[in-house]
């Protein structure tokens, strides 16, 4: 006998185990539809877990979307400032978000599978729990417990191998899901220790040299247009109106710093 | 269906549906299944061997057989396991535990 063979005998085997433990055949019915029903909502609460860890991705998702679009805007804002070597530090930053978000977009792909997967077979156990239940009140009504022995093998066999490939799935998604969860919450921690630095809540490192550089060549600025002043003002003193202005604007520069 | 036809299986794909095959999937399906026997037995054990043939045999059910409907309650004459199972999940299914939860027979 093959492998596949025997699974199915297997599923049958643990059918006759199960109703030897009763000695009215027709309790097993009963107590088969108690555990359908059990099942039932157990997969919608799976079905909810799944979901949650999909819209737990979907927030990771846009917090990387942001940060790439920053880490751009730094890029650009560094280089224009001449400054290469923090561009690169940003872009690097970029990137590393990035591969971050095709991760992540693609866990949000495999929780869509499985909640779909799931979802569908909600249904379907649905369906079968429903006529498990028409048939469970006929065999009750119709048989005696000796006569209905066969018929409630047939179809204790039949929910059961499906209630097997139901739990079979159920805590495949649980591993999943759980796998999911840890990734999510080592993820949130890169963002936070600032592996990956979360750019919507903190300035950090190159923000801060941005702003120093900035301030710098203001300040070269100032300087030149001053030392321009000063000789055009030994030479004719023509825009003697505009001088005062900006020397109006130099004395604030003065005290602010 | 219909006698003329021969006789019907039903083979159980597992995260899926149950499926209606005919003698000749079937023979085909057990061919397969011998496949992976031998693979199992082997020493050096290619996972991604008996994935394929796995695979191949669902996707053979899948495209010859017909889908069994929801609102029938049926044994399958097999079940065809999913694809990403492991080699441990395989033997301990094909060793005989696993495949029913015990809560079931509590």
């Amino acid at each position: 006998m093959g492998l596949i063979k025997r699974m199915s005998s297997l599923v049958k085997q643990k059918v006759n185990k199960l109703l030897d433990k009763f000695e009215d055949p027709r309790e097993v019915l009963d107590y088969s539809y108690q555990k359908q029903l059990e099942m039932l909502t157990k997969l919608r609460q799976n079905v909810a877990e799944v979901v949650a860890a999909k819209k737990r991705l979907e927030m990771q998702k846009a917090k990387l979307k942001d940060n790439i679009y920053r880490l751009e805007e730094q890029a650009r804002s560094a280089l224009e400032m001449g400054r290469e070597d923090l561009a690169r530090l940003a872009l690097e930053r970029k990137n590393m978000n990035i591969q971050q978000l095709l991760d992540v977009e693609r866990q949000i792909e495999e929780m869509e599978k499985e909640q779909l997967r799931l979802e569908e077979m909600t249904k379907r156990l649905s369906v079968k729990v429903e006529q498990f239940k028409l048939q469970k009140e006929v065999i009750k009504a119709k048989y005696t417990a000796a006569e209905a022995e066969v018929k409630i093998k047939e179809s204790i066999a039949g929910i059961s191998e499906e209630m097997a490939d139901v739990g079979y799935a159920m805590q495949r998604v649980e591993e999943k899901t759980e796998r999911m969860k840890a990734k999510a919450l080592a993820l949130d921690e890169l963002i936070n220790t600032g592996v990956l630095t979360d750019y919507t809540t903190n300035k950090d490192m190159i923000e801060k040299e941005l702003e120093d550089a900035m301030i710098k060549s203001a300040v070269e600025k100032e300087l030149d247009r001053l030392k321009r002043e000063v000789t055009s003002k030994n030479g004719k003193s023509k825009k003697v109106r505009e001088g005062k202005e900006e020397k109006g604007e130099v004395k604030e520069e003065v005290l602010d710093q | 269906m219909s006698k003329s036809k021969g006789k019907r299986f039903i083979v159980r794909l597992m995260n899926d549906a149950q499926y209606y095959v005919n003698i000749d999937v079937m023979r085909e399906l057990n061919s397969l299944d011998n496949r992976l026997v031998r693979m199992l037995n082997s020493k050096d054990v290619d996972e991604n061997n008996i994935r394929e043939v796995i695979a191949g045999m669902r996707m053979l059910v899948k495209s010859k057989g017909r889908r069994v409907k929801d609102e029938l309650i049926v044994t399958s004459d097999i079940i065809i396991p999913t694809v990403d199972i492991s080699i441990e999940e395989v033997r301990k299914i094909f060793k005989g535990e696993g495949i029913i939860p015990e809560a079931l027979l509590d």
